[in-house]
C-alpha cells in the first residue's frame, strides 16, 4: 500500500448532497470522464436547491444528444425528446400547466442546429421558461461532427482541415431573437453559472444560460487538446468577465479569449401576458386570464 | 493566511473546518478537484478502483476549509464535504 493510500480519512459514505435531486439508481452516467456536463448539473441541482422551489412542480426537457442525457438523471419530472424538439415539448407544457417551472437543457447541435428555428421563435414569444444549452462546439454524441457553433478553424470528424463556416455566438441569437436574460459561463464558473440559473429560474419571460463545457473524448481529441481538466485550465486562463457587454462583441475564435457574464436582464411581457392583454382588450370583462400565479388555468 | 489589514473583529472570526466523504467506486478520475481545491487538501491516490481510475484521496485533510468547491466541481457526484465543528481560531 502506497503512502497516499493511507492517508485517507474520508470516510466511505454513499449519500451526496445531490442526491435527493438525481435519479441514482441510473448512475453511473454515461459522460466521460473530463467531461464538462455533470459539473453543470451539479450546478443545476444546487441552484434548484438553494431557490427552495416546490420539485414537484419542476419539469426538465431535453433532446438528443450526450447533453440530452441530463433530463434523464435529474430527478423531476423529466422529458427526453426527439432530436431538436426540447423546445416545442417545452412550449406545450408551460402553456398547459403554466404553475410549472420548465427548464429546457440540451446542447448546442440540439437547440440551435435542428431545433434552431423553434429557439428564435419561443425566444421571439418571450415565453416563460428557462433554457440551458451546453456548448461543446461539437456534436458529440454522433461522433464529432461540425456544429453550427464550430469555432473556424477547429476540427470535427465532418472537417477534418478545419472548419470554415460563420459560427453562431449564441448569446447575441438569444438576445436578438427577443430572450430576456442571457448570460453566459464556462463550466468552471460554478459559482457564477449557479446563481445565473437562479436568475434565470426566477425570470419571467424567456430565459437563457450557455455554458461552455469541455467535450473530451471528441473536440478536445480532434483538436489535441488534452483533456477536459486541460480544458477546464483554459478557461481558467481565458475567461474575461464583462457584464452587461453587447451580445455581439462576445463572438468565440478556436482557442482564444471566452467573454463570459451576464449580458442581458430586461423585462418584457410574457407570452401568456401577452395572450392575457390581447384577450382584455377584446373580450372586456368577460375574458378570465388565463395561468394566473393563484394558479387559475 | 496573511492579511493586508488585521479584521477589526479578528477574535471573533473562525476558519470553518469541513470533513471530506469520497465515493471511489462513482469517481472516473478527472482530476478536477485535485487541480482546483483551493487549500491543496487532495491528491490523485496511486489505488485503482473497480472501473480503473485513480480516485482522489485527502492527503492533507487537517487543511479543509469546507468551500465545497471539489463537490460542485465533480462531474461523477464523488466526493462531498461536511461541515465539522471544531472551528479553528484566526491566526494572528
Ligand atoms: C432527427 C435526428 N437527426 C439526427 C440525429 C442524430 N443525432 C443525435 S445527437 C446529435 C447531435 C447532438 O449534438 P449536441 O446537441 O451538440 O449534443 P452533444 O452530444 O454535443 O452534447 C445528432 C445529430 C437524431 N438522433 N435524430
Ligand atoms: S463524448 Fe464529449 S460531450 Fe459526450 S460524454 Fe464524452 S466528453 Fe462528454
Ligand atoms: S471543500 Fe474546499 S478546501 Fe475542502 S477539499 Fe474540497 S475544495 Fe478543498
Amino acid at each position: 500500500m502506497s503512502a497516499k493510500q493511507v492517508k485517507d480519512t474520508a470516510q466511505e459514505i454513499k449519500e451526496h448532497p445531490m442526491e435527493g435531486l438525481l435519479r441514482m439508481d441510473r448512475m453511473p452516467h454515461i459522460w466521460c470522464s473530463t467531461c464538462g456536463l455533470g459539473t453543470t448539473v451539479t450546478a443545476l441541482a444546487t441552484a434548484i436547491n438553494q431557490l427552495g422551489l416546490d420539485t414537484n412542480k419542476m419539469a426538465v426537457v431535453s433532446g438528443i444528444g450526450c447533453t440530452g442525457r441530463v433530463a434523464g438523471y435529474l430527478k423531476l419530472d423529466s422529458f427526453h425528446t426527439t432530436h431538436g424538439r426540447a423546445l416545442p415539448f417545452a412550449l406545450g407544457l408551460h402553456i398547459s400547466r403554466p404553475d410549472m417551472k420548465v427548464i429546457v437543457f440540451s446542447g448546442d447541435g440540439d437547440l440551435i442546429s435542428i431545433g434552431g428555428n423553434h429557439f428564435i421563435h419561443t425566444a421571439r414569444r418571450n415565453v416563460d421558461i428557462t433554457v440551458i444549452c451546453v456548448n461543446n462546439f461539437i456534436y458529440a454524441m454522433t461522433g464529432g461532427q461540425v456544429a453550427p457553433t464550430t469555432p473556424v478553424t477547429a476540427k470535427s470528424s465532418t472537417t477534418p482541415y478545419g472548419c470554415y463556416e460563420h459560427p453562431f455566438n449564441l448569446p447575441r441569437l438569444a438576445a436578438s431573437s427577443g430572450a430576456t436574460y442571457v448570460a453566459r459561463w464556462t463550466a468552471l464558473h460554478i459559482r457564477r453559472m449557479t446563481n445565473s440559473f437562479k436568475e434565470a429560474i426566477a425570470k419571467p419571460g424567456f430565459s437563457f444560460v450557455e455554458v461552455i463545457a469541455p467535450c473530451s473524448t471528441l473536440y478536445a481529441r480532434l483538436n489535441r487538446l488534452g483533456t477536459g481538466l486541460d480544458l477546464m485550465k483554459f478557461y481558467h486562463d481565458n475567461s474575461v468577465i464583462k457584464h452587461g457587454i453587447e451580445p455581439k462583441d462576445a463572438d468565440i475564435d478556436f482557442q482564444s479569449k471566452i467573454v463570459v457574464g451576464k449580458f442581458i436582464d430586461i423585462e418584457k411581457p410574457t407570452y401568456i401576458e401577452c395572450l392575457n392583454d390581447a384577450n382584455k382588450h377584446v373580450f372586456g370583462d368577460k375574458y378570465k386570464p388565463y395561468g394566473g400565479s393563484d394558479g387559475s388555468y | 493566511m496573511k492579511y493586508w489589514r488585521t479584521p477589526l473583529d479578528i477574535d471573533k472570526l473562525k476558519i470553518p473546518r469541513g470533513e471530506l466523504h469520497i465515493i471511489k467506486e462513482r469517481c472516473k478520475g478527472c482530476g478536477f478537484c485535485v487541480e482546483y481545491c483551493p487549500k491543496d487538501v487532495l491528491e490523485l491516490s496511486d489505488e485503482f478502483n473497480s472501473k480503473g481510475y485513480h480516485p482522489p484521496v485527502a492527503a492533507r485533510p487537517e487543511n479543509c476549509v469546507n468551500c465545497d468547491l471539489c463537490e460542485m466541481l465533480c462531474p461523477d457526484f464523488a466526493i462531498y464535504c461536511t461541515r465539522v465543528e471544531d472551528e479553528k481560531e484566526v491566526a494572528r
